[in-house]
């Protein structure tokens, strides 16, 4: 069975939906920020919220925590990596991923369910879906607005790297080309600002975020044993 | 020695805030304001003027989407604003003392 790590960091709020959400398709236990043993994991979750108060800027300084360097390692050994909100903040901060979250252009905090898109299927977080697929999550995020510059996004374009979009007209924050979540170029991390672990039942609204976390539980658990 | 350094968004980036403060003014009466951009300022007190550079793009500034300016010396002395005439020290002790 799939075990999943979710990082908790002093700040962050939605560790703990993260854990139930890896918990109805796998196994799941917290990782301490100051913990850097990831001895047994499949995946690392890093989730929601303001870790250490987003001083700084979103995920500055989180992305120093000694679990964050560990994260680091299990990344570059090729275990799937999935940040979720603060947790993308994170990675990008941590050059996990490209680009950079900037504050929503309305200067807001946005708090709405949203509609996906799935532009990629081929990575550990959508295999359970189709190319086009829509999915309903929710977004909760003052600093949203993903960017980078043009040439760099025509090569995430081009490379694959561009797993999620807002649904035409449903862009929440003014994101580039409207992209919502997008891969590293190994293809093992990725990030997104939509929340999967608050939509994984039809009691509040949708569970279209848990065929992310069920993409990874039905791979073959490969990470644990090292790349 | 003192440093000071000035983070902005990067040319060409939208600034929500600072349009949100440049559409705030004229409601106060401040009118012919354009171009408002905000960004953060960071005080330093350091030996080695030198490691700045790399501590900004390596923790203060995000170089994809910032700018930093780093300004060092007595220029770096902290922006108050002192009552004509005052003395860059008494200006010191005042500070000092509103911090306590």
């Amino acid at each position: 069975m799939t075990v999943f790590g979710v990082v908790q960091f002093p700040g962050s709020c939605d560790e703990r939906d993260a854990l139930h959400a890896c918990g109805m398709v796998g196994d799941a236990r917290m990782v301490w920020h100051e913990d850097t043993d990831l001895d047994g994991l499949d995946a690392v979750i890093v989730p929601g919220g303001f870790s250490y108060g987003d001083y700084l800027r979103a995920g500055a300084i989180a992305r120093f925590s000694p679990a964050m360097g560990a994260v680091a390692d299990f990344a570059a050994a090729g275990g799937p990596v999935l940040g979720i909100c603060n947790g993308f903040q994170v990675l990008c901060e941590a050059g996990l991923l490209p680009g950079a979250l900037l504050p929503n252009d309305a200067v807001r905090f946005v708090c709405r369910q949203v509609e996906l898109v799935v532009e990629n299927d081929e990575t550990p977080f959508t295999a359970e879906c189709v190319a086009g697929d829509r999915l309903s999550v929710p977004v909760k995020h003052m600093t949203g607005r993903f960017f980078a510059p043009q040439a760099q996004l025509d090569e995430l374009e081009a490379a694959g790297q561009v797993v999620l979009r807002y649904a035409p007209g449903d862009n929440p924050n003014g994101s580039v080309r409207n992209i919502a979540g997008v891969r590293n170029e190994a293809g093992n991390v990725m990030g997104l600002m939509p929340h999967p672990e608050h939509a994984v039942d039809p009691l509040t609204g949708s569970a279209d975020g848990l065929r992310l976390f069920a993409s990874v539980a039905a791979r073959e658990p490969v990470a644990a044993a090292g790349p | 020695m003192k440093a000071r350094v000035l983070i902005r968004p990067k040319e060409g980036i939208l600034d929500p805030q600072g349009k949100a403060v440049e559409r705030a003014l004229p409601a106060l009466g401040f009118d012919g304001v354009s171009d408002v951009r905000v960004g953060r300022l960071v005080e330093i007190e350091t030996d080695d003027a030198e490691s700045l550079p790399a501590l900004c793009e390596q923790l203060l500034a995000n170089p994809l989407i910032e700018d930093y300016e780093i300004v060092i010396g007595s220029d770096a002395a902290p922006a108050t604003v002192t009552e004509p005439g005052a003395d860059p020290a008494a200006a010191d002790a005042k500070r000092s003392t509103s911090r306590e």
